[in-house]
């Protein structure tokens, strides 16, 4: 019998997702289809996370110009890469230790880009003040949430740590907060009212958590993942207010905040709202806040950079978070470079200002919509569509024979018919009795197009096998 | 009284006073400092295990250091013109260069316009073609696999499968990490289980690298300390594992050991029969063995050689290589790489039951995936310039360069400290460090005790702030009780490290002259 065979309870209780199924069957026609072998499409289509980069979004020039002349640095005494890129690169390059960017990172990260950073996130907000002491950089904003939840649970508490979190809610939070013993508590977006955070629910979902485990803290994601929501400031306000009522921890994941599109959208940060209210509430209610070099318009999954802004800790707390994050001291530097270049971009008048420009356009959800048997939300903002699919018994009932959940049975049918591979509403939670899917729309328009012609196809044959 | 419950009589008194006086506007209350409630976290509700977690190497006395470099550099005096920072083992920060074939593919790999650049040679425009071919979008900024980029786990295994004389290796028991430390953390989280006596107890060497103390505070596993042996060049004993295990059997589940090899802080180069020794200890106590190999290619004295655990267990037959459980750790950061920024790693898991594989591999998929470039530079590193390519010759006068004057250091280090009364170094046999034991005089331990200081604290600091030069004491990777120690790295270039060495010797002769 293995050393091993006895495991933390923490691992065991993540779950195993329903994705591995369709990853495992979506890999097996990878390599059927490199086989020669016929399929009605050439080639598969995932779109199930959000990765710009693998969906033939181009990284920004820009960026990887610089990236490029400091990990090279001879790059810089040619003229071939333009004045502005040279200077930034040098710039970066000298606050290196060495000069080099393979010698280590201070933990909290170079003082001079994390000064700037928290000037770029006071002119995000307005003017309301950024404390750089304040700001903790991570290998991504899932490895800093992973590290704030774990100073918030209590494994020798008598009732387990609880934290309220959304329904539909993206898997890798989940599996942090399980992964570090403690409980989700779930409260039920809207989606009638587009995904709407509603205080009732919140308050509900409060209520049955009592005895059960001990509530500290509430966890929002704006804009949204899996659904594409962007929380108005009425909305941030009651979850503000809420929070400090009940005093719970709040844990705002921000990271999508530069994918708006709504045209009546508008991202404001917990932070600025918070600020905006006035004391009590500015003083005293506890906030962090994530984001990351990984969405927006550089969608540098790859680089793992990301960071929390601490807002109204207890100084002595964050010594604490200090020292959790000096031993697990792991940025890249070119992931940090990458944090100056989002929060710097070219600005108008630089040379290479022109070329970074970009606009970004989320036009699926109305296609989708237009599919009987679809309906779906708005997309205001953040990198996936989440609409409803309307299921008829029959293909439920299949669904139950095969064993599988009925949006992962549709999502199967999708994969083997049509190459296109999405994942299935039951992964994120959702109201019992109701499906969806969920894709990814940060892709080329080429490939966009291409997907949603072949949903259309599937859709109108699927609701009519099984009418 | 806490501070919560202070507040909360505070409220409650305020809240009996008159409607007027209780009619003040919250404002003015926080006006005078007053919070108007307790902070959901405090020093007392946190995480308990989070309060354990120290790491020396970045310590108090690194901080100091920092601020003195911030008084420097604002024109303050002092008794130095630099402070040098010999605490942490980060090649480039002292002037190591980097291999130019891997900068020269990461560059590529960054901006593949490069491509059509002339002054690339064309074997780095191939290995690049390469690796971006096996990433999402033929970009190093798509996420990859959460255990790693297919066709870097393939390429490490062949490493591995060459450097071990053949002994095979599965692509599939590769996974690779955020740094090795990732990795070691990784496997940490997932053994750790139990409560109250049969809470998992992880067995480290003492001295030991800080990252292992500090993981298992975190996460409340019971550390089980055995010594190396000073006298025996820092040498591993069985009965002294012996003695570790029996002790802490009565208390915890011990459940893992790990050893450093090359060592972290002490330099020495395990012999191959104490590799089999170990071994052997593992199979019979049923224990889960972790070697962290990191420095596998710094190796330095004669008469030594790096012998990998998985070769040796291999080699010892099928009775323990189709047992013995065993994960060997790897890294960008140290050998003649150096490359700590990149964060690049990988773990061999050998002889790991399935089952408790996917429960790691849904572990690793919560931090998503590992730095790209990281991957990619691990792919440079385990697949080399070959004879006959262009890069070749100045990859191996590269190599051969940095890794000559690191054995060089290590002597030279050795040489000197223990021309000084009061200090004595072991061979510095490989890794990057000198761990040196220092004789402290009565009247300083008394008055470093005064202070609340560890004693070779005490001497570290007040080295730092008469010669600028930043160690770390030896009580924060643990010692023999009683005796003390400082880490020094052997990476300031050499004229450098002469001067170094020679402050070193001042300050201790001054020191024990002070306090006699």
């Amino acid at each position: 019998m293995s050393v091993l065979q006895e495991i933390s309870q923490n691992v065991k209780s993540i779950k195993q997702l329903d994705y591995a199924v369709l990853a495992r069957r979506a890999n097996q026609i990878q390599k059927e289809l490199s086989q020669g072998v016929r399929k009605p499409y050439k080639e598969l289509i995932d779109l199930c996370w959000g990765d710009p980069h693998s969906m033939d979004v181009k990284p920004l020039t820009f960026v990887r110009q610089v990236l490029a002349a400091c990990v090279y640095p001879e790059l810089m005494s040619s003229h071939k890469l333009p004045l502005d890129v040279r200077q930034r690169a040098q710039w970066l390059l000298g606050r290196c230790d060495g000069g080099s960017v393979g010698s280590y990172l201070a933990p909290t990260g170079i003082p001079e880009i994390v000064q700037r950073m928290s000037e770029s996130i006071r002119r995000r907000d307005g003017g309301v003040p950024c404390n750089p002491d304040n700001i903790f950089i991570s290998p991504g904003s899932q490895w800093s949430l992973t590290n704030i939840i774990q100073v918030l649970v209590n494994n020798e508490a008598p009732l387990r740590t609880g934290i309220l979190t959304p329904v539909p809610c993206h898997v890798t939070t989940i599996m942090s907060i399980k992964s570090l013993g403690a409980a989700v508590i779930p409260y039920f977006l809207s989606e009638e009212h587009g995904w709407a955070l509603q205080v009732e629910e919140l308050q509900r979902a409060l209520e049955s958590a009592k005895g059960g485990c001990n509530p500290v803290a509430l966890y929002v994601i704006n804009p949204g993942n899996p659904a594409g929501y962007v929380q108005s400031r009425k909305s941030i306000q009651e979850v503000i207010q809420f929070a400090s009522e009940k005093r719970l921890f709040l844990l705002a994941d921000e990271v999508y905040q530069d994918c708006v599109y709504g045209k009546n959208s508008e991202f404001v940060s917990y932070k600025r709202v918070l600020a905006e209210m006035g004391p009590p509430f500015s003083d005293t209610v506890e906030v962090a806040s994530f984001h990351s070099v990984s969405k927006g318009f550089m969608g540098e999954c790859g680089l793992r950079g990301g960071y929390v802004e601490l807002v109204n800790l207890d100084p002595n707390v964050v010594k604490y978070i200090f020292n959790l994050i000096c031993k697990d001291s792991t940025t890249p530097v070119l992931a940090h470079f990458a944090m100056d270049l989002m929060m710097n971009p070219p600005r108008p008048g630089d040379p290479s200002y022109p070329l970074y420009n970009q606009v970004r356009n989320a036009t699926a959800h109305e296609v989708v919509n237009s599919l009987p048997g679809f309906s779906c939300q708005p997309v205001e903002g953040g990198a996936f569509v989440l609409p409803r699919v309307f299921l008829p018994p029959r293909a439920i009932q299949k669904a139950k024979e095969e064993g599988m959940q009925p949006d992962t049975f549709y999502c199967m049918r999708l994969l083997e018919e049509m190459g296109v591979l999405v994942s299935p509403g039951c992964e994120y939670g959702q109201k019992e009795g109701t499906y969806h899917i969920r894709f990814c729309i940060m892709a080329s328009q080429d490939i966009i197009d291409e997907v949603l012609k072949r949903l259309t196809t599937f859709h109108t044959k699927f609701m009519k096998d099984f009418s | 009284m806490n501070h919560g419950t202070a507040l909360l009589w505070k409220r409650r008194a305020l809240s009996s006073l008159s409607a007027t006086r209780r009619g003040l506007p919250k404002e003015k209350m926080t006006e005078n400092g007053m919070m108007s409630r307790a902070k959901v976290l405090t020093i007392d509700t946190i995480n308990p295990t989070v309060k354990k977690v120290e790491y020396a190497v970045r310590g108090p006395i690194v901080q100091r250091a920092v601020e003195l470099e911030r008084e420097l550099s604002q024109g303050m005096k002092k008794p130095f013109a630099e402070v040098i920072k010999a605490n942490i083992g980060d090649a480039h920060a002292m002037g190591q260069q980097p291999i130019t074939f891997f900068r020269q593919v990461l560059a590529l790999c960054s901006y593949p316009e490069l491509l059509s650049d002339n002054t690339f040679p064309e074997d780095a425009k191939s290995r690049a073609c390469r690796i971006l071919q096996s990433c999402g979008g033929h970009s190093m900024g798509a996420y990859s696999a959460s255990q790693g980029i297919d066709s870097v786990r393939e390429d490490v295994a062949r490493y591995i499968e060459r450097r071990d004389g053949g002994v095979p290796c599965d692509p599939d028991d590769i996974y690779l990490t955020t740094g090795a430390s990732d990795g070691i953390v990784t496997m940490l989280k997932l053994l750790v289980c139990g409560e109250g006596v049969s809470r998992t107890g992880v067995m480290i060497s003492i001295p030991q690298y800080p990252l292992y103390s500090a993981a298992l505070a975190e996460l409340g596993a019971v550390q089980i300390n055995y010594y190396l042996n000073e006298e025996k060049c820092w040498s591993l004993d069985i009965p002294e594992l012996q003695r570790a295990l029996d002790e802490a059997r009565q208390y915890c589940n011990p459940r893992a050991l790990c050893i450093i090899n090359p060592g972290n802080p002490t330099g020495q180069v395990q012999s191959r029969k104490c590799i089999e020794d170990v071994i052997r200890f593992a199979a019979k106590e049923r224990l889960f063995l972790m070697a962290d190999e990191v420095y596998q290619d710094n190796v330095y004295a004669d008469g030594c050689q790096f012998h990998s655990f998985k070769k040796v267990l291999f080699e010892m037959g099928p009775e323990y290589s189709d047992t013995v459980e065993l994960a060997s750790f790897h890294s960008t950061s140290k050998c003649y790489m150096g490359e700590c920024g990149f964060r690049g790693g990988y773990m061999e898991l050998i002889n790991m039951d399935d089952e408790v594989k996917a429960q790691l591999t849904k572990l690793v998929s919560v931090r998503l995936c590992p730095p790209v470039p990281g991957q990619a530079l691990m792919d440079l590193v385990v697949n080399p310039p070959q004879p006959g390519e262009p890069s070749y010759d100045n990859f191996i006068k590269e190599r051969t360069a940095t890794l000559s004057a690191l054995a060089e250091k290590a002597k030279l280090t050795e040489q000197v400290l223990n021309t000084v009364q009061g200090i004595s170094c072991n061979p510095v046999q490989g890794a990057m460090y000198s761990f040196p034991r220092i004789t402290i005089p009565e009247k300083a331990v008394k008055e470093a005790t005064e202070k609340g200081q560890q004693p070779d604290m005490f001497y570290c600091m007040k080295m730092l702030e008469e010669t600028g030069i930043c160690l770390v004491p030896g009580s924060g990777f643990g010692q023999k009780d009683g005796t003390y120690h400082f880490r020094m790295t052997i990476l300031p270039p050499s004229d450098k490290l002469k001067i170094l060495l020679d402050k070193v010797k001042e300050f201790h002769q001054k020191f024990t002259q002070q306090y006699s």
